[in-house]
């Protein structure tokens, strides 16, 4: 109660002070300034209590002492560097105007003193309204000061009062003339500057490098000033007004930070990538990111043939059983329900939407006339145009990233060392991770560095590299032979029926070996080459990217002979059953004698069909990306997940170390599943015209592999031995995806232009050609005058200049962003040159450029003047240090400003120099600085 | 704070109030919590009461940073890790996302010195390094690593960072402030 008593009442008086006795108050300025920052350290009660003695002391005293005035000024310009330490930056105008005024003082002689002194008065006067703010907190301030001068030892207690009383005296007299005089409106606006200033310093004062307790006093000054004048301004309602603005601000905030979690939790798999990639390194994320990235893309393939095709079928179509196409036929009905029969995609799975043999030919179908076969062309052609353009767009995205912040960044290691932990991690499972991808990071960038510094026999490497190639272009080009004669082969095999099981099933088997021994060999042949992991894992892609095109081209292969032996077996069933149609109408006429026969009432499961080639290659495709799934799932389940419990627990009795030895972990295999998923994406591709249920599957299939893959990758694999960082833009994947696009879009281009469709199944039954429901729409649906367009549009020599400009145009943008990449390779240059400049002008020694030492000895002047080398030496390094100095006068203001803050910080206060000293160096013996003391010494005695 | 109330003289509250609004208020419940015997609820008389880096460094906010010795010792004016209130303050509002970048490229550089000589030296950077990655790299990587940053961030060729050194590659990193930076 006591002590609250006393705040009160010391609250109290400082009121008073404020209302009468400020004036005196302001010319305190400096000296307790001075000590300001030390004085805070003492009890604030204390201080308060400092300042009632001191006012008492000081009305005593009979203000007479002039010459106190004039030496105010001066020391308050030496003391500037001082001021610093308290004065905000709000004061600064003003002290400057003192500065001036004391400038001109120091210029004349001392006797003059008494007219300057009037001088000054004068000019006070004028200000009267600023100071009466300025006095405020000048008087906090020398409370404290005050203190601590107590505190240090009464002469110098008595020093500094004298001197203030000094000051006091001094202004007192000028301030009875202020007194009178009424604000003006100058000086109203000036006022209210500095209070906005007040302002500004509150709102900022939390962003100050100042300790607590320092800003906490500035903070009481400004907030006081504020307070007083705001009221005569009134602006009473400001305080409330910027405390709800700091609110409304930090819910702002609040909300951003909120929308931007949300944002990233709604990217799907964010937090399953990013654990992986804290274990396993940015390659290995890299794969799962393009998996999402294929997920995303396969969606929205999803969406477009499920929301045109499917559903519009299953909702509006016939339904099942009604016309022949939708019925199974009666030979496979007993055994379409079979388990074996459903899982080779026959049965009523072949009899469903899934495949494009249901689909009926009529042109609009339900209440909605809804053009089902035109929907099925478009969309068919759609999902490539739709993939290429998000192919490419992506590429061109990531091209673009690639471009913008270089890899080779400046601050590589600095950054990562110094801001890669994130100090808002509070769960320690996010740490741990957080732990491991920093040291993944780590050695990903250390990977990198010993690349550059690997200083490496050239010939040999080159030679090892050709020969490497030489190798793996041998095996490549017999693997090519042996699919070919293998192929060949079984065209031999197909018009035989005595063949062995070996035979029969020789293609699958020799592909299924070429693809088990060849990555691997590679692999191993890779090694000589001595690549970066990263440039490696391209050259892996390549490589089994290109054995596997012998794979496609085995399987299109097969799947072209299959289409033409069945189309030739469709063209002689059409042909058979329009002979025996045409002999059902003849016997039809003949026997009823009626012309207008109704068709034979036969049950639609036993009407004659063609094979249906359509239908038949959709199954195909279906059936080949089902086992792959299997096989890939398999493979994980025992090459990686067996192999990982049987490393882990015959381990405890086992002769070797199996962990580390032979056995090992799996690592995870990014090029073969990056490649696996690639050609999976193709078979989607060219299936899906055949079998849009096919996207569906997809679309699971990825979905599963997802969480599938991360589990596996998380519970069996080990990081890669050397875990390097992927490149930015994964834009080789994507690559190699834009390939697979094209090579899968020939073949369906070319049956929908070229083949004609079955007669009997399919949207486009009945027509020549495919493409004919456009042409079919374009003439019974659209107004005329539309088909001329379209036809005008379709002659050649409107076709031919459209090409050639898009030809130009292609050149035109190729040479125009190869001048942009060569310029940015030069500003690169440049940068990289001017940091080295920056650096090399840092270093105290003359160079750092080991070629200019050297030829110093060199230089004209040095060797033509032999006898004063030592003093041109001196010149020289005395210009090589200036110019550092003068060329950086950021960085040496932030050394001082360090040294201020670490001094401010430092353990011991009571350590630093100026603390210790008296306040008012007046005393004889009493200066350390002789400068400082000398030029004050001098008026005082 | 529960139903105990703290009492501040008007001043002491008003000046806190008006730079940490309600944000005070949540602090030095914090700092109550930490030990409720030791710190009082009553700031009339100004204890001087002090929390010992034992204590605060168990704070759920800085339990899992694997600087935290460093950055309460940095905080701390005796340098030994014991924090008056003001002092916890302070701390959190460095590192709050208000406090500039400058400010707090200045703690973060004291935080990393970790023998306080205001350089970082290599023995300070290995001591770094070994913390954020729980020391799992090889002697070798670490000796590359600590090698290539000075190389990379030294200006004055002096075989250490200076804070001018620092700040100059601090203030072009992109993540620097928001990953300094702890909610409370």
């Amino acid at each position: 109660v006591q002590s609250s008593n006393r705040n009160s009442k010391c609250f109290f008086h400082f009121g008073l002070c404020v209302d009468g006795v400020t004036q005196r108050r302001t010319n305190r300025r400096k000296a307790p300034g001075r000590t300001g920052a030390e004085g805070k350290r003492q009890g604030k009660k204390t201080a308060n209590m400092d300042v009632d003695e001191d006012e008492e002391g000081e009305q005593d005293e009979t203000p007479n002492k002039r010459r106190g005035a004039n030496v105010r000024k001066p020391t308050k310009k030496h003391g500037g560097g001082d001021e610093d330490e308290y004065d905000s930056e709000d004061k600064a105008p003003r002290r400057t105007r003192r500065a001036a005024v004391s400038k001109k003082k120091r210029g004349r002689p001392q006797d003059s003193d008494e007219e300057d002194s009037e001088v000054e008065k004068g000019k006070k006067g004028k200000k009267g309204a600023v100071k009466k703010g300025g006095k405020e907190e000048e008087g906090s301030m020398g409370k404290k000061g005050n203190a601590k001068g107590k505190d240090k030892g009464k002469d110098k207690d008595n020093d500094k009062k004298k001197k203030k009383k000094d000051e006091s005296s001094s202004d007192s007299r000028s301030d009875s003339d202020e007194e009178e005089e009424s604000m003006s409106e100058g000086e109203m606006a000036r006022l209210m500057e500095e209070v906005e200033e007040k302002k500004k310093l509150i709102a900022n004062i939390r962003n100050k490098p100042w300790r607590m307790k320092r800003r906490l006093t500035h903070l009481k000054e400004a907030q006081q000033f504020v307070d007083k004048f705001e009221g005569a301004l009134g602006k009473g309602k400001g305080r409330k007004w910027y405390a709800y603005k700091v609110m409304m601000t930090k819910k702002w905030i609040k909300f951003q930070r909120d929308f931007e979690n949300f944002k990233t939790a709604c990217i799907p798999w964010e937090r399953k990538i990013k654990e992986v990639e804290s274990h396993f390194g940015s390659s290995v994320a890299s794969y799962f990111i393009f998996l999402r990235w294929m997920y995303g893309m396969n969606l929205v393939l999803f969406g477009f043939t499920f929301g045109l095709v499917v559903i519009p079928e299953v909702l509006m179509g016939l339904p099942y059983g009604s016309i022949p196409r939708k019925t199974v036929p009666r030979a496979e009905q007993a055994t379409a329900q079979d388990y074996s029969v459903l899982m080779d995609f026959n049965g009523y799975c072949k009899y469903s939407v899934l495949f494009y043999g249901y689909y009926n030919d009529q042109r609009t179908i339900g209440f909605l006339q809804f053009r089902l076969p035109l929907s099925y062309l478009m969309v068919g052609i759609g999902t490539f145009g739709y993939s290429l353009m998000v192919v490419i767009r992506t590429m061109a995205k990531n091209a673009d990233v690639g471009g913008g912040d270089g890899e080779d960044g400046e601050f590589t290691f600095a950054w990562k060392m110094f801001t890669s932990w994130d100090y808002l991690i509070g769960n320690a499972e996010t740490a741990d991770n957080k732990y491991a991808s920093i040291t993944t990071s780590f050695k990903e960038s250390i990977v990198d560095e010993q690349e550059n510094q690997k200083d490496e026999n050239i010939h040999l490497r080159r030679f090892l590299r050709v020969l490497a190639n030489f190798l793996i272009t041998c095996s490549l080009g017999g693997s090519g032979y042996l699919i070919y004669f293998v192929v060949k082969r079984s065209q031999e095999f197909a018009t035989r029926n005595d063949l062995s099981w070996y035979e029969k099933n020789e293609l699958e088997i020799i592909m299924s070996l070429l693809g088990l021994v060849c990555p691997p060999l590679f692999e191993t042949i890779a090694e000589l080459e001595d690549y970066h992991p990263r440039i490696a894992l391209k050259w892996q892609l390549g490589r089994i990217f290109a054995l596997f095109l012998g794979n496609l081209y085995t399987f299109l292969f097969a799947l072209f002979d299959e289409v033409n032996t069945k189309l030739e077996e469709e063209q002689a069933i059409k042909n058979a059953s329009q002979l025996a149609m045409n002999e059902y109408y003849s016997n039809y006429s003949r026997l009823v004698n009626e012309t207008g026969a109704t068709p034979p009432p036969m049950d639609p499961a036993d009407v004659i069909r063609g094979p249906c080639w359509e239908t038949a290659v959709g199954i195909e495709f279906v059936k080949l990306t089902v086992s792959d799934i299997q096989v890939t799932y398999l493979t994980i389940l025992i090459g990686d997940f067996a192999r990982a419990v049987i490393v882990r627990f015959l381990n405890y009795c086992w002769c070797w170390d199996l962990e580390a030895g032979f056995p090992s972990y799996a690592e995870f295999d990014i090029s073969g599943n990056v490649l696996g998923l690639v050609f999976n994406q193709g078979m989607i591709w060219m299936g899906a015209f055949y079998a849009p249920g096919l996207v569906g599957i997809n679309v699971l299939r990825l979905l599963s592999s997802m969480y599938y893959q991360c589990w596996a990758v998380m519970a069996t694999n080990v990081p890669h031995e050397r875990v390097f960082k992927a490149s930015k833009s994964n834009n080789f994947y994507m690559g190699l995806l834009l390939l697979i696009l094209f090579l899968s879009l020939l073949p369906v281009v070319y049956t929908i232009m070229t083949l004609p469709p079955s007669f009997d199944c399919g949207p486009f039954s009945g027509k020549p050609k495919m493409f004919d429901v456009i042409m079919e729409t374009i003439e019974m649906d659209l107004p005329a005058f539309m088909g001329t367009l379209f036809s005008y549009a379709a002659n050649p020599g409107l076709i031919i200049p459209a090409v050639l400009l898009m030809v130009l145009a292609i050149y035109y943008l190729n040479s125009v962003s190869k001048a942009y990449q060569h310029s940015n390779i030069e500003l690169k240059k440049k940068m990289q040159m001017a940091r080295e400049e920056e650096k090399n002008r840092r270093n105290n020694t003359d160079s750092t450029n080991q070629v200019m030492k050297d030829l110093e000895d060199l230089l004209p002047n040095r060797s033509l003047i032999p006898p004063t080398p030592p003093s041109e030496r001196e010149c020289k390094q005395g210009g090589v240090e200036a110019k550092p100095t003068k060329s950086k006068p950021r960085s040496a203001g932030k050394g001082i400003n360090l040294q201020k803050d670490v001094a401010l910080a430092s353990p011991n206060p009571n350590a630093r120099g100026p603390v210790n000293r008296p306040p008012g160096p007046r005393g004889p013996g009493g200066t350390a600085d002789p400068g400082r003391g000398h030029r004050r010494g001098p008026p005082l005695s | 704070m529960g139903n105990k109330q703290t009492i501040f003289t008007d001043e002491q509250l008003d000046a806190y109030q008006v730079m940490f609004l309600c944000f005070y208020c949540r602090l030095h419940s914090r700092y109550h919590e930490l030990a409720p015997h030791l710190v009082p609820m009553d700031y009339t008389n100004d204890p001087d009461c002090k929390l010992p880096l034992a204590l605060i460094v168990n704070m759920p906010e800085l339990k899992e940073n694997p600087f935290r010795n460093r950055i309460v010792e940095s905080f701390s004016e005796d340098g030994m890790g014991n924090l008056s209130f003001n002092e916890f303050v302070d701390m959190f509002s460095v590192l709050s996302e208000m406090a500039p970048r400058e400010l707090k490229a200045i703690y973060a550089f004291k935080i990393y010195d970790f023998n306080v000589d205001n350089y970082l030296c290599k023995e300070d950077l290995e001591k770094t390094l070994n913390k954020l990655t729980k020391e799992e790299l090889t002697p070798e990587e670490v000796e590359l690593v600590c090698e290539k940053t000075i190389e990379e961030a030294d200006l004055d060729g002096d075989n250490k960072l200076s804070f001018a050194d620092f700040e100059n590659m601090i203030s072009r990193a992109p993540d620097f402030l928001s990953t300094f930076h702890i909610r409370i």
